[in-house]
């Protein structure tokens, strides 16, 4: 990552069909950035996508490439390449034509094409396979010609949306190391659309958390996950225990009828919040010496560790331990100043 | 004992089914062998038929006749219909249904009630005084009524196959640098021309089959299905057998052939992608 | 995708010829129909089918037997074919179509010759001391000669209704105490629908149509709607006004026919294309 920016959103609104797809969206991507949109269905993070490949025409704002305008520019004279979701692959041409596709286009020589195409298909482990028929191929090998197809034509910037998704798991993860290596080493800017949280924590610099057609955060994989924004950047990242309570002053909380120490100042005395709990957080200790005390409802082994239910004062808490309780036990709960999150309710 | 006498009676079942439709067109081969020309004895082996056939001057420009009007007539319609079925993918839903409904008419409707309704037509145009000299039909109301009848036939086989194009095929042509001709030519016909092919072979032959429509707006011209009329009109002909048994063997080693390619490609498909799956 | 405007102009050749040659020939027919020969509107040529009606009802009688007989021949062959391994099937489907290929008039004459005074079915009759039986010129050559040229038509549909039935449903109704018979009436007819339906009309327009088959097989005495059409198209009655009038009729027939089948499934259609 050099910092300098290399793709820019500016205020985008699409609308399908009279529905707002995006919301005045404003993005900047830098170079040789792994960039993750992460979202539900429907949250416009493909549509973004598309925007960025100029298959989309915004009803209203700009993209920018460095510092030029192509809002309107058509996607075969922008300097990005994309990877389909189902990949997209010529059904008619062979491995090799695939690849070179691009390359012909811009008709190069044919004694530049060949080594250049073939040293692609040895980086992404296809050497030998550029005869091949594309039915002919599994899906983890379609999808790494896709990979070549778009990177032989050296793109700025590579769009990849969903592009694991029809893969199984254990593909799926050896491909995430592959795609993090890519990156790396062409050294370009990938930027890459999932739903899922833990692809997107494992692989990008940044992750850009999308909810209805609206970014709810940016950054860094810790950040997000340490750090949401909101309940929604919560909730959607992994677990949490998100409860209302108080901000007595600066780094002193109240909630579940307990006073916190917390690392977080810069509210206004007495201000309501939202305080975000990882369940893997939360201690566990006799109900004697607890801050709070719950009764555990139920206890389910999830392999690394348990999943407690915990009633607090009427609110079910998520625990993660490695050790169990039994349900109907009573037990008390510690939750270290670092631990605790708190959302401002404005705008909520 | 009891599955065994069903399968039996299955077995027979079938038999008698296919001897019926198989039968008779096995007796007029046999005949066209036959040296009498009445069929109430097999005399001996000849050729003769064969022969006759060969020279006989109706009967093969007739055989010209359908297989020029079938040519022109096919990659005609194969051209319209290719070109109305992208055009109608990008209407709305309404203008696409209205389209499809009036499409369907002449593959529904009798053949008869094509074959007329077009000679009115022509019968109008002809009064009008359009028609020249020698008057309309023969040759021009031919091929119109076979390019009528065959358009919707193309479009019906190559529509479901342009619908059932990933449209990322499409975006993924432009992403690598087509411009949105280059991209129809290079990435969306190629995955056409299966559809469109087999199209033009399905014009092809109900073109070089049809009677119905021909006979009511060929005029003089005679078409092959109309030069065969002509001679079952004089009930003994015994070159039509000989026609009948050549026009099998014809039929039989198209499909023979197309179907040994077809199987060919699956086999060696389903090969490599069993090579394919032991080398990941 | 392709939603460009010069997508959309590629259509505009067909809706052209379309229009000339599907819409408006249809109109035409509707305008003769209802005007007599100075092009004066009358309704004398609906009128005048009345006096068909002999032809009419024997068309929809001789059409209706032969659909009846070729769904009764096709039923067990479509069930039959549908069991077989896939690669069998391949072949007896092939076996199905190639008469199909054969050109109808061909296939028609064929029949010409075995069922006439001196033909090979009498001939073989004579060999047992009967006959000769007078078979051709009558009715029942020309359903004959219907069930022969469209039995294929039949079995298609119903084959193509049958390989979407699951081995296990009728095992499953044996299993919950079905006879054979009822198989057929609860399990194997009811799954069959949509087949026997596209199989009826596939059969029905085109024998309650035709004029070769009943010229050819019938003789002189078996006219059919097809016949009087033609006879007063081409033929010694020439009256294009009558002529039209009857293909109306005939139209409005198969319409008739179509909307009842159709009510049993609408898209099977699609796949017969």
């Amino acid at each position: 990552m050099d910092g300098s920016l290399i793709v820019s959103l500016k205020d985008i609104v699409v609308d399908f069909d009279g529905e707002r797809v995006l919301n005045g969206l404003s993005l900047d991507i830098h170079d040789k950035e792994f960039v993750t949109f992460l979202g539900p269905s429907g949250c416009g993070k493909t549509t973004t996508l598309r925007v960025i490949a100029g298959f989309i025409t915004p009803q209203s704002g700009s993209v920018l490439f460095f510092v030029l305008f192509i809002t309107s520019l058509p996607p075969y004279k922008r300097e990005v390449n994309s990877v389909f979701q189902k990949y997209a692959l010529f059904p008619h041409l062979n491995v090799f034509e695939n690849v070179a596709f691009g390359l012909r286009l811009k008709k190069m020589p044919e004694e530049q094409l060949r080594p250049k195409v073939l040293e692609m298909l040895e980086t992404v482990g296809l050497k030998g396979f550029e005869r091949r028929g594309i039915n002919q191929l599994s899906g983890g090998q379609q999808q790494r010609v896709a990979i070549a197809r778009s990177l032989v034509n050296s793109p700025r910037v590579l769009l990849l949306d969903e592009p694991l998704g029809a893969l199984d798991l254990k593909l799926r993860k050896e491909m995430q190391l592959e795609l993090k290596r890519l990156q790396r080493e062409m050294n370009i800017t990938f930027v890459y659309v999932t739903h899922d949280q833990e692809e997107a924590l494992t692989m990008s610099d940044t992750v850009v958390v999308m909810n209805k057609g609206s970014i709810q955060q940016i950054g860094s994989p810790e950040d997000i996950y340490n750090e949401p924004q909101n309940a929604f950047v919560a909730n959607f990242i992994g677990d949490s225990n998100i409860v209302d309570g108080i901000m007595l002053k600066d780094f002193l909380v109240s909630f579940c009828g307990h006073d916190f120490t917390c690392v977080d100042r810069g509210f206004q005395v007495n201000e309501p919040v939202q305080v975000v709990v990882r369940p893997e957080d939360v201690v566990i200790v006799p109900p004697s010496a607890g801050m709070l005390t719950g009764l555990v409802r139920e206890v389910i082994f999830k392999g690394v560790h348990f999943e407690m239910h915990v009633d607090v004062e009427g609110k079910e808490w998520l625990i993660h331990s490695t050790q169990a309780s039994q349900p109907g036990e009573l037990i008390g709960m510690n939750i270290g100043p670092d631990e605790i999150h708190i959302m401002s309710r404005k705008g909520v | 004992m009891k599955t065994q006498h069903k399968r039996l009676l299955q077995r027979t079942y079938i038999v008698l089914i296919f001897g019926f439709m198989y039968l008779p067109i096995a007796v007029l081969i046999a005949y066209s062998f036959n040296e009498s020309k009445s069929r109430a004895a097999f005399t001996g082996f000849t050729l003769d038929w064969y022969k006759s056939l060969l020279q006989n001057e109706m009967i093969l420009s007739a055989l010209g006749t359908s297989l020029v009007l079938a040519l022109v007539s096919s990659v005609l319609a194969t051209v319209l219909g290719t070109l109305a079925t992208i055009g109608i993918q990008s209407m709305s839903r309404r203008t696409q249904l209205l389209v499809n409904n009036i499409s369907y008419v002449p593959v529904v409707n009798p053949e008869i009630i094509t074959g007329v309704s077009l000679m009115l037509l022509f019968v109008l145009w002809q009064r009008a005084g359009l028609g020249g000299e020698g008057g309309i039909f023969g040759w021009f109301t031919l091929l119109i009524a076979h390019i009528t009848f065959n358009v919707p036939y193309v479009i019906f086989n190559v529509s479901p196959k342009l619908r059932q194009l990933d449209p990322s095929l499409y975006n993924a042509a432009q992403d690598l640098g087509c411009t949105p001709r280059q991209a129809f030519f290079k990435v969306i016909l190629p995955q056409l021309t299966p559809a469109i092919l087999s199209a033009f072979l399905i014009c092809l032959t109900y073109s070089i089959d049809d009677f119905m429509i021909s006979y009511f707006n060929c005029g003089t011209m005679q078409t092959l299905p109309i030069a065969i009329y002509s001679m079952t009109r004089k009930k003994v002909s015994p070159e039509i057998n000989a026609l009948s048994a050549i026009m099998f063997l014809v039929i039989l080693a198209i499909i023979l052939i197309s179907n040994a390619l077809d199987s060919r490609t699956y086999r060696k498909n389903q090969a490599a992608i069993r090579k394919g799956m032991a080398q990941a | 995708m392709l939603r460009s405007k010069a997508a959309r102009w590629a259509a505009a050749p067909y809706l052209v010829w379309m229009a000339i040659f599907i819409v408006v020939p249809l109109f035409i027919v509707i305008g003769y129909a209802l005007t007599n020969a100075d092009g004066a509107f009358t309704l004398e040529n609906i009128a005048a089918i009345g006096r068909y009606s002999s032809v009419f009802a024997r068309s929809l009688l001789l059409a209706a037997e032969a659909t009846l007989i070729c769904l009764v021949l096709a039923f067990p062959v479509g069930y039959f074919l549908s069991r077989l391994r896939a690669n069998k099937q391949h072949i007896m489907l092939m076996l199905v179509m190639l008469p199909m290929w054969m050109n109808f008039l061909l296939r028609t004459y064929a029949w010409m010759t075995l069922l006439e005074k001196n033909g090979l079915i009498n001939r073989l009759l004579g060999v047992f001391g009967i006959g000769p039986l007078n078979m051709i010129n009558t009715s029942g050559a020309v359903v004959l000669g219907m069930v022969y040229n469209y039995l294929p038509y039949m079995i298609l549909p119903l084959y193509t209704a049958m390989t979407k039935l699951d081995d296990s449903s009728i095992e499953a109704a044996r299993d919950l105490g079905c006879n054979t018979r009822r198989i057929l009436t609860r399990v194997l007819i009811p799954l069959s629908g949509p087949g026997i339906a596209t199989g009826i009309t596939m059969v029905f327009v085109p024998a309650v149509s035709t004029f070769i088959i009943s010229r050819m097989l019938g003789g002189g005495s078996n006219l059919l709607i097809g016949d009087l059409i033609e006879l007063q198209f081409l033929g010694n009655s020439y009256n294009l006004n009558l002529g039209s009038a009857m293909s109306l009729a005939l139209m409005v027939i198969v319409l008739l026919c179509m909307s009842f089948t159709s009510s049993f499934d609408e898209e099977e259609m699609e796949g017969v294309m």
